[in-house]
């Protein structure tokens, strides 16, 4: 499984990508290949508050329906409006086309970088 | 693939039957009737002979996979035989012939058929009072948590605004919740499945509703500290529903209300043998304390003396099914209890004995997340590097109806198994082996099952993607 060394993860498996004061979120390889083919994305209003741990949306696959959780807090600036009818690419490019939303933030706490989230990984498998 | 539907069949003016010749003279409908009663244009009637009728629905009859057909280990649904004597009674003519707005007084062996199996259930559960108009599991769910609402709401409590419900739940319990107008919160596990106690001391407060368990819960175990769960409950004035959708394994064993159980629901469709029907109909009954019992649902069957009448109940939530509910269903489940009498509990005594047997051959090849002895059904996992998916898809071509998978949710790749205690042992060793067998196939090959059935594997991640629907 991949885990690219420049992101941020968290337990819950999601994946932060931090440029200035926008965190890029999405989930992980691990964690779409958990889920199997992704059928359907919920995403949150763009401009909505987020505290680090909210349930922000949910991702329906064909096995179960998983909620997504804001790993840092802040304010939606943007939400990958693609996912609606391409719920695949989240499948197909987890680190790239398949970004779930954007936060204007400079929330840094609790964070796993790439060594950890790897070494979670080990252990719950 | 499809068959043409029977209306596209024959032709017009053809007839399943020949009559003999009109001997009588032919009167103009428009005389006798008057206007607003008559069509502007016929009913659109299958214009076919007979041996196209029979032979239609025979065939479709073929497609279906059921019970009747094929061993169908599918867990938490209970898919035990349906027995023929159950049908003798409900194909009673002085039965089948009743119309449901038959006057009470024409219809006092239905309502002294309704009013015993609510004492049969009362017994069962413990719990005083029933209702059997819920028309399923999920709405018998629903009814027992709009009567804990309307209770608070009665008693001028309007600060309960959630629900509690572990991880293991049915998907309709947290459903439920919303439905009603609660916000369903999550409660984790311990390290045997079990609600996790401590969790759920500091989760519990005045605004706490109720908490909704399964007992025995999804992944088979029995909720062993549920009385230390309905004491937490009832110490912050919140209440313990059941859900019922296990009772497999309690008849005779365990007694809900003896628990701490407030409200919980039947569904007569899985523990009282009662047909599935594709989805309907069902029955979800109720049982619950005197405390609930005013808000059940209108009508319950009371008695005086040798009189049985529909009576609503003082402070009821109102009507929840037409008429009287599904009053052959009721009837089936009445019989099936009556001929096991005092002996129900040997159902329940062989359906964990069943599920253990199954748990105990599998272990080894298969990954037992919870081993220990279960209840009445058992959840496991695939051999590693295997697919859930795929051992189900393959267990297609060995002429079985695959377990439920994919669920519990707490559980990767979970297949989750009830054999029912109506399966022989020679049944269940046949479908061990095909388990086994599948165990030691290739997974790449297993990819393609199943490779004998009318269809090959369809495409659901694209069906879910590009939905079609039409109603």
């Amino acid at each position: 499984m991949s885990v690219p060394g420049d992101l941020q993860y968290t337990k819950s498996h999601e994946w932060v990508r931090v440029e200035g004061d926008v965190a890029t979120v999405g989930i992980t390889e691990h964690a779409q290949d958990e889920l199997g083919d992704v059928v359907f994305v919920e995403l949150p209003e763009q401009g909505a508050t987020l505290e680090a741990g909210d349930s922000f949306g949910a991702v329906e696959s064909v096995k179960a329906v998983s909620d997504l959780y804001a790993p840092v807090g802040g304010e939606v600036v943007e939400v990958n409006g693609a996912l609606e009818n391409n719920p695949e690419k989240i499948n197909e490019d987890p680190y790239g086309e398949g970004w779930i939303l954007k936060l204007q933030t400079s929330d840094r706490a609790d964070l796993l970088s790439a060594a950890e989230y790897e070494k979670l990984l080990e252990e719950e498998s | 693939m499809l068959d043409n539907l029977i209306r596209t069949k024959g032709r017009e003016g053809r007839r399943g039957y020949t009559l003999p010749k009109n001997d009588v003279g032919e009167t103009d409908l428009r005389k006798v009737l008057p206007k607003e009663a008559l069509r502007k244009e016929g009913p659109r009637l299958a214009e076919v002979d007979e041996p196209t009728v029979v032979r239609h629905y025979t065939n479709l009859s073929r497609r279906n996979w059921g019970i009747d057909t094929n061993f169908y280990p599918l867990g938490s649904c209970t898919m035990k035989h349906n027995p023929r004597a159950n049908e003798v009674a409900a194909n009673t003519p002085a039965f089948a012939g009743l119309h449901p707005l038959q006057p009470e007084a024409q219809a006092q062996g239905a309502l002294k058929v309704m009013h015993e199996l609510q004492g049969f259930l009362s017994e069962v559960s413990g719990l005083p009072a029933v209702s059997l108009q819920p028309l399923a599991g999920a709405q018998g769910e629903l009814t027992s948590i709009l009567m804990v609402k309307k209770f608070f709401e009665d008693n001028g409590d309007d600060g309960r605004t959630t629900v509690l419900v572990p991880s293991t739940a049915h998907g309709t319990n947290p459903a439920t919740a919303s439905m009603a107008g609660f916000a369903a919160k999550e409660i984790g596990l311990d390290e045997h499945g079990c609600v996790d106690v401590d969790e759920l001391r500091e989760m519990v407060d005045g605004t706490t509703a109720a908490l909704m368990i399964t007992n025995p819960n999804t992944c088979g175990v029995f909720e062993r500290n549920i009385k230390e769960i309905s004491d937490v409950l009832h110490e912050a004035g919140a209440f313990l529903y059941m859900d019922g959708a296990n009772m497999n394994a309690n008849l005779g064993r365990m007694r809900p209300a003896e628990a701490g159980v407030d409200v919980m629901h039947f569904n007569l469709h899985k523990t009282f043998s009662t047909p599935h029907g594709g989805g309907g109909p069902g029955c979800g009954a109720i049982a619950c304390s005197e405390t609930l019992a005013p808000f059940r649902p209108d009508p319950a069957v009371e008695r005086d003396g040798d009189i049985y009448s529909f009576v609503r109940p003082a402070g009821s939530i109102g009507r929840v099914a037409g008429f009287h509910g599904n009053f052959g269903q009721m009837l089936r489940a009445w019989n099936y209890i009556k001929m096991h009498g005092p002996d129900l509990r040997d159902v329940t005594d062989m359906a964990v004995l069943n599920a253990n047997y199954v748990r105990a051959r599998l272990g080894g090849t298969y990954g037992v997340p919870y081993d220990e002895l279960c209840k009445h059904e058992v959840v496991v996992q695939p051999p590693k590097g295997m697919k859930a998916l795929d051992i189900a898809k393959g267990l297609i071509d060995h002429g079985y109806h695959p377990p439920t998978i994919y669920f519990p949710l707490v559980v990767k790749e979970a297949m989750l198994i009830e054999p029912t205690e109506t399966e022989s042992k020679e049944t269940l060793d046949d479908f061990v082996g095909a388990l086994l067998e599948l165990a030691e196939s290739n997974a790449e090959e297993l990819e393609e099952a199943p490779a004998h059935a009318p269809t090959r594997r369809l495409d659901e991640a694209r069906a879910a993607r590009q939905l079609k629907a039409r109603w």
